[in-house]
C-alpha cells in the first residue's frame, strides 16, 4: 500500500497518533512538547476527528500536576485520554504516574524528552526527566528518529490497551521534536486496524460508573498493602512480548519491524554500544561506516523498550561474540554507581550469567558513559570515540564524551575530524536573523523537496537564547536516501548568509567544503562586495576556491513590498544556484508553496511573494574571485578588551557559538554567575536608534522610564564636567529648582538599543518648527554608532545623582536613579522590562528577587550573558529561579531567611552593646528606613559596626559580621507572569498573601504564557485567540486583583505604565512601602498580542480606557484611617470594549476566522467589563469610616 | 400622487435613497431604512485597500517574531482559513437581497484597476441591483495632469463597465477643472448614473497635540447648492441619471434637487443625525407640498428648474456669483 510522504516534525508525528487514539486530550505549556497540545487544539477546533468519528475534547490546566490529575480522572471514568510533557512537567505527573500505573490503566504520556532544572534550567533535550520516572511502574518506549515517534506513537497506543500498563513514549526534545524529516503517514485506517475495539471496551468496563458502582483508591494498612503492589507483576511480565508483538503486526502493515532491542552491525561484532533515543542514529550511521569502509567488528543495540525491560530479549539481541559493551546514558545521576541504562545492562548481563542457561561464558567488559545532555551535539566522530575507547584492555568506565572534562578527567578523547556525511546527500547551511524569515524559509524548502520530488529532506533549526535580534542556524539535507544524520551538519556545500552583520560575529565559512556555494545577501552592490568583506572570509574564499553569489535581498523586498522579510527571496536563490531542482521547477514549486502558505491571509500577500520570486533572479550576481586577499577589515574581537578575565575567557566563547569549547574547569560548580554582564555583549541589533534634541526636550524622564532595555539613561551632574566632554557630547542646563545650576543629558546607548521606538511614541514634547519631530527621533545607527559609543562611555563615568536627595515619587526624579537591569534579551519594545527595571531602579541596591521560571527568567537569566546589574557601590539585585510553580514560596522562604537573620543579627547587637556602645545600637535598632535618606543613614551606622566587629574576635562579633548588612532593610521581590501567577503558581502564591509578610509581588501580565509562545492562562481575555484557544477564549479573565483584596490585608494595585506612569510610580512606591503582603498586576503589552509593539503605550491606555484593565490601589493602611482601602485611578469607560480589542490581532483574528463568534464573545466581553467596572465603583463607592482605628 | 422615480434603469417607488453610511453596515439597519420608505439603499463602501491592508496587516503579525527564539516558535495557533477580502461585504450584500425588497446598491472604493474590476464582479455576483464607484481619490502627486486623473475616472468606468451587466453610478469629485466636459466623458463612457459630489472629509489639525486629525463632519443644508447647480446645468445633456447627494436634510431639499433636473436625492447626515424615520417625515412633507401646489408627480418637477427650463440660465453661472457677492456686501454696509 502506498502511503503519503510528509515532512513534519516530531511533535506533529506524536500528536497525529495521539489525537486519533483520544477522545480526552488534556495539556499544558511546556518546551519543547508545547507543540503537541497546540495541534490538538487546532485541530480540535477545526472538527478534525478521531478514529473512532468523533472530535476529542481538548482541555488546558493549570499545571502538568493539575494535567496529570485529570487525565487520571478522565481515565477512571472510561475516555480513552493522553497528555504531552517534558522535563518539570513530567516530574509533576510523577504522583499521579504511580495512581495510574497502580490502577494498571491505559493510557501514553509522549514526552518529548528534556533535561531537568538543576544548577541551571534548560530547555533542550535528554533523558533526565524520563529517567526521574522510570520507577513509576510505566512502560517506557523509546523512539529516535521522526518516522519512529509516529510509529512508536502507534505502538504506545496499541499495547497499553492491551497489556493495561500506561505507557510513557518518548523521544528527544528538539532534536527529534522539532527536526523536520520526511517520513511516511500512517493513515487512520492503519492506526485503527492496530487497536482492537474489545480492549477499548475493557477499558471502558473498568471505568467507574454510578451504573455499575464500586471503590477504587482506597487507603490500606500494613496487612495488605505490599501484597497489593504484588498483585500486578503479572501484567510486567506480560508487556515485553505484548509489545513485540504489536511491534510484529506493526511490521506486517508497514514493512518497518521494529524489536524491543534492535540490533545493528557485524554479526560477529566484539564491541558494542547500548543506546536510546536520536543518539541511536548517529550511531548506526557510524556503525555503518565503520563495519563498512573500516571493516571494524562492532554494533550497536537501540533500545526501544526500556521498561519493562525485557531481559531475556535484550540478552538475546546481543551477538554471541561481544566481549565489551559501552552503555550511553543521556542523563546524569549525581552519586550513582553508574546512569540507569548501565545499571540495568550490569544487571540484566549478571542475572544472565548467573541462571541456569546463561548467553556467555564470562561478564563481557561493560563501561557507561554519559553524552548529550542538554541537546549537546552528538555525532558519529565521537560513536567511533567510545569504540576505540573499547579497543584498550581498561576502558575507562564512567565517562563522557563530547565535553572536554579537565577537572575530573572523565572526558574521552575523540577525532572531531571523523566525518560520514557522504557527498549523495546536499547539506545547506544558513545564518540568519529570527525576524527575516529565514527558518520559516527553510522550513517551506523543505516541505517542497520532501513532498514534491522523490528526495528526502531534514531541517533541524538552532535559535540564540535572545527574543530579540536573535540569530538562526538552519541545517538543512536533502538526499534520494534516508536522511538519519541526528546532528549538526559538520560539512556543508552550500552556505547561506543572509545578514552581512553576521561575518563580523560568527564563522560563518567554517563548516564549508572545498568547492562549496556560498550565498551572501549583501547591502553593497556587487563590484564593491568582494573589498567589503573581512580579511578572513576573502581567504577562505579564496583557498576554498567557492562559488560566491550575492544579493542585495533588502532592496528586493523593499520593492516588491516585503518589507524586512527576505525569506522568500533568499529561498529563490537557494533553489536557484544549489542545483537541488530544475531552476524553472523549483520557481514553480516555490510559488505554488506560496499560495499554499499565503493564500488563506489574503491575494495581496500571495502577490507580493510572487513578484519577489520574480524580482529575485536578475539581482543575483555571481562574484569572480579575485586571486589575491585584498581586504584589510579584521574582525572586531567579542567583547571590549576591559571586561572581566571570565567575561572575555568563558562568556565571549558563548556568545561567538563556541561554548562547545568550554572545559568543567570554566564553569561554576553551584551555577553561580557574576551579575551585571550584558554590558559586554554590545550586539549593535537596531538599524535606528533615538537621539536626543536637548532644545524641544521638558525633561520628563517618560523617556527613560518606557525603554526596555535601559539603553535611555538620564544624569543631572556638576556642569564642569561638560568642560571635558567628547565633542558631540549633548547637554543643556537641567530645569527644576532642585536641579539648580546642574548640566542634564539623556544619552542613548546605540550598541545595545534595539530600536523599539517606544521612547519616540511616548515622549510628549514636539518640535514647534517640525511638529513630526519630538525631543527624541529615531536615526539610523551605523552613521553615529562609534561617536555615541564615546559618548555613552562617558556618560557612565559620570557620577550618579545622590539617590538620598532625590525626590524618587516623581518620573524625572526617578529616572535619575541608576538601572539596575540593563540591555536584557527581551523582545524589542518588551511591555514587561519598563516595570522590572523601574523596581530594580527604586530598590535594586537592597532587593533580592524570586523570579517564575517564563519570559522574565530567560531575559533575566539565560546565558551567555545576564541583565542584573551592580551599582558603583557593589550594591545591585541578588536574582534566582527556582521553578516555575514554587516562586511565590520560594520568595516567602527568602523573607523568612533575611527576616530571620535580621532578628538574630538584633539579638546579637543587643547581646553586644556593651562593646558596641549604646549609642550605635539604639540608633541602628530604631531606624526608620523609610526613605532613601533613612537607608543611606543606617547604611552608614552598619558600616560603622563592621568596623567596630573586625575589631572584635568574639564569635558573637563574628556572626554578627557575617550577618550585619540584614540590619538593613531588604527588599524581597516575586517576579513573573500571569501563567505563573494566575495558573500554575496560584496556589503558593494564594497561600503567601495570607501569610502577612513583607513581600512585593509583580505580576507581568502578558494575558498569555509567552515564553512558551502565546498559550492561553486565565489571564487571557474573553474572546481572543491564544494557543490552546484556537476557537476564542470563551470565559472572563479571572480578577486576580480582586481575589488578593479579599483578604483585606494585601496591598494591591492594577498598573498599566502607558496609561498613567504616575500611578504605576506611586503603586510600586506604595506596594514596597506596605509592611506587609503586596500584589501589583501590572498590564504588559506583548509580542503576543499582534500588533506594532512601538504603539504598546498607546494599547495599554485602551485597555485602561474601555476599562478591560483598570488602574486601582487597595492600600489596607487606608482602612485604619477611616478610608476606603480602595482608589479607582482610572476613569469610567470611555470607548467601547470593540475599540480596543479590534485593534489586536489577538482579537481581530477571531473576526477573520469565525465572524459569527467573535461577535458572540465580543458581547459577552462588554458585559463582563461593564459587570466588572460597576462592582469596582462600587466597592470604592463604600464608607470605611466605621472602620477606623484608635492608634 | 406618483412619487416614482427611475434612477440608473433602476424604477424607484420614490426619489429618497439613503447613500453609503454606517446605517447599512447591519441587515437590520437596511430593513429600518425601507420600513421608513427608503426606495432603494446604497450600502456602505467596500474599499480595496482597506482588504490589501487587513491582508498585508494579518501576515504581517501573524509572523511577526515567529521563528526566533526556540521556546516560541509561533505565537499564534494555525489555522487553514481567514474571511480575508470581500467576503463578508459580499455576504451582507447577499443577506440584504434576501431581507428586503428594494434595490440594492452596492459601492466599491479600488485602489488598482485588477481590484475595480474583480470586485465589481464580486458585488454584481452576490445580487446586486446595481454599483456605485465611489472614486475618493485625492491627487497629491505633482507629476499626475488633470487628463491623467479624469482618464483614470473614465479608464476605471469603462473596464468596470465591460465586466458587469447590472447599472453603474459613478460619484465624483467636484473639484474637475471642467464638470461639464466631465460628465459628458463620462455619460460616453457609458455611465448609469453620476452621484453629485463626493464630501472630501477634510483633516483639521489638534492645537493641543499638533496633531492632524481626520474630522468627520456631517453636511449641512447648505452644501447642497453644488450639485444642485451641476444637475441643473447638466440636465438634459446627458443620458444617465443624477443623484444629488450632500446637504439634503428636508423636503424641500428633495423638492429642489427634482427640479434641477436629479432622478434621486440621497441623504445621509440628516439620517445619522435625527434618525431613519426622517425618512418617512420627508415622504410626507413632500406630498404634501406637491398636494398643495398641485403636483401630480415627480415626473412633473423633474428638470423645471433646470438650466434649460429656467427663465434666467445665466443665473447658475458667473453672474450668480457676482450677484451674491455684492448682496453679501451690501449687508455688511
Amino acid at each position: 500500500m502506498e502511503r503519503k510522504k510528509i515532512t513534519i516534525d516530531g511533535n506533529e508525528a506524536a500528536a497525529y497518533v495521539a489525537y486519533q487514539n483520544s477522545e480526552v486530550v488534556a495539556i499544558y505549556p511546556i518546551t519543547p512538547s508545547s507543540g503537541m497540545g497546540e495541534m490538538s487544539d487546532e485541530w480540535a477546533a477545526r472538527g478534525k476527528k478521531n478514529i473512532w468519528g468523533t472530535i476529542p475534547h481538548v482541555s488546558e490546566l493549570q499545571s502538568e500536576g493539575g494535567a496529570s490529575g485529570s487525565v487520571h480522572g478522565s481515565l477512571q471514568s472510561g475516555a480513552l485520554t493522553t497528555t504531552f510533557t517534558a522535563s518539570q512537567g513530567l516530574l509533576l505527573m510523577i504522583p499521579n504516574m504511580y495512581k495510574i500505573a497502580g490502577e494498571l490503566t491505559s493510557t501514553v504520556f509522549h514526552v518529548s524528552a528534556r533535561s531537568i532544572a538543576a544548577s541551571a534550567l534548560s530547555i533542550f533535550g535528554d533523558h533526565s526527566d524520563v529517567m526521574a520516572a522510570r520507577q513509576t511502574g510505566w512502560a517506557m518506549l523509546s523512539s529516535g528518529s521522526i518516522q519512529e515517534v509516529m510509529d512508536m506513537a502507534a505502538i504506545a497506543h496499541k499495547s497499553t490497551l492491551e497489556s493495561r500498563i500506561p505507557f510513557v513514549h518518548f523521544f528527544d526534545g528538539f532534536r527529534s521534536s522539532h527536526e523536520i524529516n520526511k517520513i511516511e503517514q500512517l493513515t487512520p485506517e492503519d492506526i485503527k486496524s492496530l487497536i482492537e475495539d474489545k480492549y477499548v471496551r475493557e477499558h471502558r468496563q473498568r471505568a467507574l460508573t454510578p451504573d455499575n458502582p464500586f471503590i477504587r483508591g482506597t487507603a490500606q494498612n500494613p496487612d495488605v498493602y505490599f501484597q497489593g503492589r504484588e498483585a500486578v507483576n503479572k501484567y510486567y511480565d506480560a508487556c515485553p512480548d505484548i509489545v513485540q508483538n504489536a511491534m510484529n503486526q506493526f511490521a506486517d502493515l508497514t514493512g518497518r519491524q521494529y524489536h524491543l532491542f534492535d540490533y545493528f552491525g557485524a554479526p560477529d561484532a566484539k564491541r558494542v554500544i547500548i543506546i536510546m533515543g536520536s543518539g541511536g542514529e548517529a550511531a548506526l550511521e557510524a556503525v555503518k561506516y565503520m563495519t563498512g569502509k573500516m571493516e571494524e567488528k562492532i554494533g550497536i543495540i537501540k533500545v526501544r523498550l526500556y521498561r519493562p525491560f525485557g531481559v531475556e530479549q535484550f540478552i538475546n539481541a546481543l551477538p554471541d561474540t561481544v566481549e565489551k559493551i559501552s552503555v550511553l546514558d543521556r542523563t546524569k545521576e549525581p552519586g550513582s554507581i553508574g546512569e540507569p541504562l548501565y545499571q540495568d545492562v550490569i544487571t540484566a548481563l549478571t542475572e544472565n550469567l548467573a541462571s541456569d542457561n546463561p548467553k556467555f561464558s564470562g561478564m563481557p567488559i561493560v563501561t557507561g558513559g554519559r553524552y548529550g545532555l542538554s541537546s549537546k551535539e552528538f555525532t558519529p566522530a565521537m560513536v567511533k570515540g567510545v569504540f576505540d575507547e573499547m579497543k584498550k584492555d581498561n576502558p575507562k568506565n564512567h565517562f563522557t564524551i563530547g565535553i572536554n572534562d579537565d577537572v575530573t578527567l572523565t572526558s574521552l578523547d575523540y577525532d572531531p575530524h571523523f566525518v560520514t556525511e557522504g557527498d549523495d546527500v546536499v547539506r545547506a547551511m544558513f545564518y540568519g536573523l529570527g525576524a527575516d524569515g529565514t527558518v520559516g524559509a527553510n522550513k517551506n524548502s523543505i516541505k517542497i523537496i520532501g513532498e514534491e520530488t522523490e528526495n528526502f529532506a531534514q531541517g533541524y533549526f538552532v535559535y540564540d537564547s535572545k527574543k530579540s535580534g536573535s540569530t538562526t542556524v538552519s541545517h538543512l539535507r536533502f538526499g534520494k536516501k534516508e536522511i538519519h544524520s541526528t546532528y549538526l551538519i559538520q560539512s556543508a556545500n552550500f552556505i547561506g548568509c543572509h545578514q552581512f552583520t553576521l561575518l563580523e560575529n560568527f564563522d560563518v565559512l567554517e563548516k564549508i567544503v572545498e568547492g562549496g556555494t556560498f550565498l551572501l545577501n549583501s547591502p553593497y552592490p556587487q563590484d564593491q562586495v568582494w573589498d567589503k568583506l573581512p580579511k578572513k572570509f576573502q581567504r577562505e574564499i579564496i583557498e576554498k576556491k567557492l562559488n560566491f553569489y550575492v544579493i542585495d535581498a533588502y532592496s528586493v523586498a523593499k520593492k516588491t513590498g516585503m518589507g524586512a522579510r527576505i525569506n522568500t527571496i533568499m529561498q529563490t536563490c537557494f533553489f536557484a544556484i544549489s542545483g537541488v531542482l530544475p531552476k524553472d521547477e523549483a520557481i514553480q514549486q516555490i510559488k505554488n508553496a506560496i499560495k499554499k502558505t499565503y493564500g488563506s491571509k489574503g491575494e495581496m500577500v500571495v502577490k507580493k511573494n510572487f513578484e519577489a520570486v520574480d524580482g529575485t533572479l536578475d539581482n543575483l550576481h555571481k562574484i569572480d574571485i579575485p586571486s589575491e586577499v585584498t581586504s584589510q577589515i579584521t574582525l572586531p574581537p567579542t567583547v571590549a578588551e576591559d571586561a572581566p578575565d571570565y567575561v572575555k575567557e568563558t562568556l565571549a566563547m558563548m556568545m561567538k557559538g563556541k561554548g562547545d569549547d568550554i572545559p568543567v574547569s570554566q564553569m561554576p560548580v553551584d551555577g553561580t554567575f557574576p551579575s551585571a554582564t550584558t554590558q559586554w555583549e554590545k550586539r549593535n541589533i537596531a538599524l535606528e536608534v533615538p537621539e536626543w534634541d536637548p532644545e524641544v526636550c521638558i525633561q520628563c524622564g517618560k523617556c527613560a522610564m518606557v525603554c526596555p532595555h535601559a539603553s535611555i539613561r538620564i544624569k543631572a551632574y556638576d556642569k564642569e564636567l561638560t568642560k571635558s566632554a567628547p565633542e558631540t557630547f549633548k547637554s543643556t542646563d537641567a530645569k527644576g529648582k532642585e536641579y539648580d545650576g546642574l548640566s542634564y543629558t539623556i544619552q542613548v546607548a546605540v550598541e545595545d538599543c534595539t530600536g523599539c521606538a517606544l521612547c519616540v511614541e511616548v515622549c510628549p514634547a514636539k518640535n514647534k518648527r517640525e511638529t513630526g519631530k519630538k525631543a527624541i527621533n529615531m536615526v539610523p545607527q551605523i552613521p553615529i554608532r562609534k561617536q555615541e559609543k564615546v559618548n555613552y562611555d562617558y556618560f557612565l563615568d559620570i557620577p550618579e545623582f545622590d539617590r538620598s536627595k532625590l525626590n524618587v515619587a516623581s518620573i524625572k526624579g526617578s529616572q535619575l536613579l541608576q538601572p539596575l537591569f540593563e540591555y536584557s534579551g527581551a523582545c524589542s519594545g518588551c511591555g514587561e522590562t519598563p516595570y522590572v527595571k523601574l523596581v530594580s531602579q527604586l530598590f535594586g541596591d537592597r532587593a533580592i528577587i524570586a523570579n517564575a521560571t517564563g519570559c522574565s527568567s530567560i531575559y533575566g537569566g539565560n546565558l551567555p550573558t545576564t541583565p542584573w546589574a551592580v551599582n558603583h557601590e557593589g550594591r545591585g539585585p541578588a536574582w534566582s529561579n527556582s521553578l516555575f510553580e514554587d516562586n511565590a514560596e520560594f520568595g516567602f522562604g527568602m523573607r523568612l531567611s533575611i527576616d530571620k537573620q535580621k532578628e538574630f543579627a538584633e539579638e546579637l547587637l543587643k547581646d553586644m552593646e556593651g562593646e558596641v556602645g549604646s549609642d550605635l545600637v539604639n540608633e541602628i535598632l530604631n531606624a526608620e528606613q523609610k526613605t532613601e535618606a533613612d537607608i543611606y543613614e543606617q547604611r552608614e551606622r552598619v558600616a560603622q559596626l563592621k568596623d567596630k566587629l573586625k575589631g572584635l574576635s568574639s564569635d558573637n562579633a563574628q556572626n554578627l559580621l557575617m550577618i550585619a548588612d540584614y540590619l538593613v532593610k531588604k527588599s524581597v521581590w516575586i517576579m513573573g507572569g500571569d501563567g505563573w501567577a494566575y495558573d500554575i503558581g496560584y496556589g503558593g502564591l494564594d497561600h503567601v498573601i495570607a501569610q502577612g509578610k513583607n513581600v512585593n509581588i509583580l505580576v507581568l501580565d502578558t494575558e498569555v504564557y509567552s515564553n512558551t509562545g502565546g498559550q492561553m492562562s486565565k489571564a487571557t481575555g474573553l474572546g481572543a485567540v491564544a494557543k490552546f484557544a484556537a476557537a476564542g477564549r470563551p470565559n472572563p479573565k479571572k480578577d486576580l486583583g480582586m481575589m488578593a483584596m479579599n483578604y483585606g490585608n494585601v496591598y494591591v494595585a492594577q498598573i498599566a505604565m502607558g496609561a498613567n506612569d504616575m500611578q504605576t510610580l506611586r503603586a510600586i512606591l506604595e506596594a514596597e512601602a506596605y509592611d506587609g503582603p503586596s500584589i501589583i498586576i501590572a498590564y504588559s503589552h506583548c509580542i503576543a498580542h499582534g500588533y506594532d509593539l512601538s504603539k504598546g503605550m498607546v494599547h495599554q491606555k485602551l485597555a485602561v480606557d474601555s476599562a478591560h484593565w483598570p488602574l486601582y490601589r487597595y492600600n489596607p493602611d487606608n482602612i485604619k484611617e477611616g478610608k476606603n482601602p480602595l482608589k479607582l485611578d482610572s476613569k469610567a469607560p470611555k470607548i467601547k470594549l470593540d475599540e480596543y480589542i479590534y485593534t489586536e490581532t489577538r482579537y481581530k483574528m477571531l473576526q477573520k476566522i469565525d465572524p459569527e463568534r467573535s461577535k458572540y464573545l465580543l458581547g459577552l466581553a462588554q458585559a463582563e467589563v461593564d459587570k466588572k467596572w460597576s462592582h469596582y465603583e462600587q466597592l470604592a463607592a463604600m464608607d470605611y469610616s466605621g472602620a477606623k482605628t484608635e492608634e | 400622487m406618483d412619487l416614482t422615480t427611475k434612477y440608473m434603469g433602476l424604477k424607484l417607488k420614490n426619489p429618497i435613497v439613503p447613500s453609503a453610511s454606517p446605517l447599512s453596515q447591519t441587515v437590520d439597519g437596511v430593513k429600518a431604512l425601507e420600513d421608513a420608505g427608503a426606495s432603494a439603499v446604497v450600502v456602505y463602501s467596500l474599499f480595496e485597500e482597506q482588504i490589501t491592508h487587513e491582508s498585508g496587516e494579518l501576515d504581517h503579525y501573524l509572523s511577526y517574531g515567529t521563528e526566533s527564539f526556540a521556546e516560541a516558535t509561533s505565537y499564534y495557533p494555525g489555522q487553514e482559513d481567514y474571511n480575508m477580502g470581500p467576503y463578508e461585504y459580499l455576504d451582507h450584500i447577499a443577506n440584504l437581497k434576501h431581507a428586503t425588497d428594494i434595490p440594492i446598491i452596492g459601492s466599491l472604493n479600488g485602489v488598482s484597476s485588477g481590484g475595480w474590476v474583480k470586485y465589481a464582479k464580486n458585488i454584481e455576483q452576490a445580487g446586486a441591483d446595481g454599483l456605485e464607484l465611489n472614486v475618493y481619490y485625492i491627487p497629491t502627486n505633482n507629476n499626475l495632469t488633470g487628463s491623467e486623473i479624469e482618464n483614470m475616472y473614465i479608464d476605471t468606468l469603462t473596464a468596470v463597465k465591460e465586466q458587469i451587466n447590472i447599472p453603474v453610478a459613478i460619484k465624483l469629485s467636484p473639484f474637475f477643472t471642467s464638470m461639464s466636459n466631465m460628465a459628458k466623458k463620462l455619460d460616453n463612457a457609458g455611465a448609469d448614473a453620476l452621484v453629485m459630489f463626493n464630501r472630501f472629509y477634510q483633516p483639521d489639525f489638534d492645537l493641543e497635540k499638533l496633531e492632524v486629525v481626520p474630522n468627520l463632519v456631517l453636511s449641512t443644508n447648505w452644501e447642497m447648492r453644488l450639485p444642485l447647480r451641476w444637475i441643473a446645468i447638466l440636465y438634459g445633456h446627458l443620458k444617465a441619471s443624477m443623484a444629488a447627494t450632500s446637504g439634503i436634510h428636508k423636503y424641500e431639499d428633495v423638492l429642489k434637487v427634482m427640479m434641477a433636473g436629479g432622478d434621486v436625492a440621497m441623504i445621509c447626515s440628516e439620517l445619522l443625525m435625527n434618525g431613519v424615520g426622517r425618512i418617512e417625515q420627508i415622504l410626507k412633507g413632500l406630498e404634501q407640498w406637491m398636494e398643495e401646489n398641485e403636483y401630480d408627480s415627480i415626473e412633473m418637477m423633474q428638470g423645471s428648474m433646470s438650466q434649460k427650463a429656467v427663465q434666467e440660465p445665466a443665473a447658475f453661472e458667473r453672474a450668480n456669483y457676482m450677484k451674491a457677492l455684492q448682496s453679501y456686501r451690501t449687508n455688511l454696509i
